[in-house]
């Protein structure tokens, strides 16, 4: 097969079909673990990163990518996990963060808020169900290594918070 | 390994540190003290074993021998272990495990801040990627080494013991082996004598604010680099390798 731009494309069109194991609604390409498709003499090379060192769902991920890529025909190909830039919550798309809110998880706050945090400043976080401001952190592990756990003292409601990375 | 192989050491021992401490918080699945400590303690457990995974894959590709980072975790005995003393201590109560993690994270973002600088390509990628996840350690069991020591006069006796219990662990952290020295002045990894000050003002930071004391110093107990272990280390390994023993190469 002879690569040109529009097969990297094709190959991205492919990807943006690959769900987030955990996060259903988000594709892998919006979650910014996608780092790289490239042409390396013939053959398509896709870089993937993990977003926690140790979330389970990074294996699940990297086999998703190549059934899809089986799937839709493209060949050769080779999935490598890169480590390097490490992936951070930057990463995520618009499009992402847009997508996680509608499905009831805070999207990470911004940068400065961010490392705020970090030193140990309250942050705000908006609740994903009725828009509050009014939350709290019950605990900065959730459900999953990328999210804390939040309640919003306005409608009661316990919410995951995709935290900051 | 028959040839010395100081840097196969290093990142052994940093692998060695997360898998078994790792191992260690792993435990404490289903036993936490409340729902949301028992999953703060087994997200930094996956972390952990996340981070054991990088260094020990590094560490089977420098052995020379093509060892997976299975066979790393897998395929060693108690000597071979390189990981600090202080990462094998019995869990004990909440506080025993809170001092153990707190010493040790307050160590693992200065080792990692500073590894940020090596001149290894990969022990750079490593550090940047897991200092992410260790600020959230660090800031979680000095949280709750305040909350403890500020806390009841129970809670404030059992940190202060356990605290006393672990310091003597705390020394080995911050010694370096011959051998690191053409590795440091090389710049591939930090030397650890040389993080032991800015570990002593955030840890007495925090110990302060606890309204706790620490130990004066005292005798500190090594050995872990160089495979001489408490005797917890061999019960750990007996479970943690049970499965690839009894059933060698055994696939899902």
């Amino acid at each position: 097969m002879v690569e040109s731009p529009e097969h990297i494309a094709e190959v991205w069109k492919v990807l943006f079909t690959v769900e987030d194991p955990e996060i259903p609604v988000i594709s892998v390409v919006d979650l910014g673990i996608i780092r790289d498709v490239r042409d390396e003499e013939g053959k398509f090379v896709v870089d993937i990163t993990p977003t926690y060192s140790g979330c389970p769902a990074t294996k699940v991920i990297e086999e998703s990518v190549i059934d899809a890529l089986n799937e839709a025909g493209i060949e050769p190909f080779e999935v490598r996990t890169v480590l390097s830039p490490p992936w951070s919550t930057a990463m995520l798309s618009e499009e992402g963060r847009r997508k996680l809110k509608e499905y009831g998880i805070a999207p990470p706050a911004d940068e400065s808020t961010d490392k705020m945090a970090l030193m140990g400043e309250e942050r705000q976080i908006t609740c994903p169900n009725c828009g509050s401001k009014d939350t709290q952190m019950v605990s900065q592990f959730g459900s999953t290594p990328c999210k804390a756990h939040f309640k919003c003292k306005d409608c009661f409601e316990p919410f995951d918070y995709f935290k900051c990375l | 390994m028959a040839a010395a192989n100081p840097l196969y050491d290093f990142v052994t021992h940093l692998g060695d540190n997360a898998l078994i401490l790792g191992h260690r918080l792993g435990e404490w699945c289903g036993h936490g003290p409340v729902l949301e400590q028992d999953i703060a303690m087994t997200n930094i457990a996956l972390d952990l074993i996340g981070q054991a995974r990088m260094y020990l894959d590094y560490a089977g590709k420098l052995s020379g021998e093509n060892r997976s980072e299975d066979d790393m975790a897998y395929k060693r005995d108690v000597m071979d272990f390189k990981n600090a003393l202080i990462t094998e201590l019995r869990n004990g109560d909440f506080a025993d495990s809170i001092a153990r993690q707190f010493f040790f994270d307050q160590w693992n973002f200065l080792l990692l801040q500073a590894m940020t600088e090596s001149s290894d390509e990969t022990l750079k990628a490593i550090a940047q990627k897991s200092i992410k996840e260790v600020t959230y350690h660090k800031r979680w069991s000095s949280e709750w080494v305040t909350r403890l020591g500020d806390g009841t006069d129970e809670s404030k006796e059992k940190i202060q013991r356990a605290i006393e219990d672990v310091w003597m662990y705390t020394g080995e952290l911050f010694m370096s082996q011959p051998a690191d020295a053409d590795l440091i002045a090389a710049g591939v990894i930090p030397d650890v004598t040389g993080l032991k000050a800015a570990w002593d003002e955030a840890v007495k930071a925090v110990i302060s604010e606890a309204t706790l004391t620490l130990p004066e110093d005292e005798f500190m107990q090594d050995g872990g680099r160089t495979g001489f272990h408490t005797e917890h280390l061999g019960y750990i390994l007996a479970e943690m390798q049970f499965l690839p023993r009894a059933y060698p190469d055994a696939t899902w």
